[in-house]
């Protein structure tokens, strides 16, 4: 599974990988997270809002720093 | 909101649990509201009984004085402060990029940047995701001097500093700053939109995949989650911005007590007609949030500086900002980013000189 963190680097975005970091370690799963900070590679992901974060390719959450709780719930149906 | 009395372990229909959740918010609401107006009523008489019952200074003198303008006007700002971030926050609820995107998108100019402007103010917007936004609106079709109207009013009516004119210089000055700051964003994306300047944005971004993933914008919320975002706003805005209210406030004490009224006015006073340009100037390269310029503004004018000098100032530090232009440059040329500078940075001149005329 491939979680990639989109955001330029602003502290949110900054937040949002230690969120992600932690929910992966809690859910004990296999992941490889990314950071994407290029402005052009974060439009490929078509969001408006970052931080925003996308799971296999799909944009789960944009626009905010989200729980652990609440990425281990959308890890969690991959298991 | 009548709420189906006795549902007795059926299964309630989502909307009518939703409409019973509403009522029991809305009275939990109503009590929160009556002790909050209690607590602000009784502010006045609380700080004269703080510092000459209490502290036992003597009324009338310069220490007492400061004293009580503090001990009265830091609790009163913060609590206007909780109860607007939290009824902003609930009303952002409603509203998110996608959705103003929607809304303006394929709008005509003159009634699109009047439309975008106040989107502006109602849709939670970082100014870090300025470019993902700039890029997703004029892909969908939203016409630049739109989309620009909408980036200038953004930053620059916050509800924060908003509450902080109203609760330190009145509601007058609070309707000008939010009114200007409104008028700014819709004339300067007119006339960006007027001058044509489509061709200066660089051309990946119209390369850029149309449209943008909805991803985010989920099933339509509950009020639950709007008193939750409510109060998301509230800690996050206000636990970040306390210390900058309360030292804004001190200062202004300090000020009430001691320092000689107008010691700035010959330097930002109205009789100085290059006060306003050179506070632009100077405030270009700032960057602050609008909590943070609020300390600064409330020392100068404390200190004699004009009205229109110093919102001038603080206008053109919100939302005329380097870090924001440098930001910019990635998706704008060099020469709509200077022609953005100087369309906003003469709206916020003219801003100026009409308050120093008239106050």
């Amino acid at each position: 599974m491939e979680i990639a963190i989109l955001g330029t680097g602003c502290p949110k975005c900054k937040q949002t990988t230690e969120v992600v970091r932690q929910a992966v370690e809690q859910a004990d799963i296999s992941a490889t997270i990314q950071k994407v900070e290029d402005i052009q590679e974060i439009m490929k992901y078509r969001v408006m809002m970052t931080p925003a974060v996308a799971i296999d390719g799909q944009v789960k959450i944009s626009g905010r720093v989200p729980t652990v709780d609440e990425v281990k719930s959308l890890l969690s149906p991959a298991r | 909101m009548a709420a189906h009395p006795g549902g007795t372990g059926i299964t309630v229909p989502r909307s009518v649990a939703d409409s019973r959740a509403a009522a029991r918010y809305f009275g939990a609401g109503l009590l929160a509201l009556g002790i909050w107006w209690l607590v602000y009523r009784s502010l006045p008489a609380f700080s004269r009984w703080f510092t000459f019952s209490l502290l036992g200074l003597a009324p009338g003198n310069r220490l007492s004085s400061a004293v009580e303008f503090f001990v009265f006007d830091g609790p009163k700002v913060l609590l206007l402060l909780t109860l607007v971030v939290f009824a902003v926050g609930v009303v952002r609820s409603f509203f998110t990029p996608e959705r103003a995107r929607r809304i303006l998108s394929g709008k005509r100019e003159s009634a699109g940047n009047v439309l975008a402007s106040l989107l502006g103010v109602v849709t939670p917007f970082c100014s870090c995701s300025a470019v993902p936004l700039f890029i997703g609106f004029v892909t969908s079709g939203v016409p630049l001097g739109v989309t620009f109207s909408f980036l200038v009013s953004a930053p620059m009516v916050n509800e924060v500093a908003l509450v902080l004119l109203y609760g330190l210089f009145g509601w007058k000055v609070a309707a000008i700053y939010a009114g200007t700051g409104l008028v700014i964003a819709t004339v300067s994306g007119w006339m960006i939109g007027r001058l044509g300047m489509e061709r200066y944005v660089e051309e990946w971004v119209y390369a850029a995949p149309a449209g943008v993933d909805d991803g985010d914008e989920g099933p339509d919320l509950s009020w639950r989650d709007r008193v939750d975002y409510g109060l998301d706003a509230v800690r996050d805005i206000v636990g970040k911005v306390w210390p900058w209210v309360l030292a804004g406030i001190a200062v202004g004490a300090g000020i009430h007590g001691y320092v000689p009224e107008n010691f700035m006015a010959a330097i930002m006073g109205a009789d100085a007609w290059w006060s306003v340009p050179l506070a632009v100037l100077i405030g270009i390269p700032m960057y602050s949030n609008a909590a943070g310029i609020i300390p600064v503004v409330q020392a100068l004018l404390g200190n004699g500086a004009a009205l229109g000098t110093v919102l001038a100032f603080m206008m053109s530090v919100i939302g005329l900002s380097l870090p924001e232009m440098i930001i910019l440059r990635k998706v704008l040329s060099v020469r709509l980013i200077a022609t953005f500078t100087g369309v906003v940075g003469v709206g916020i001149l003219i801003v100026g000189y009409v308050f120093n005329a008239l106050m």
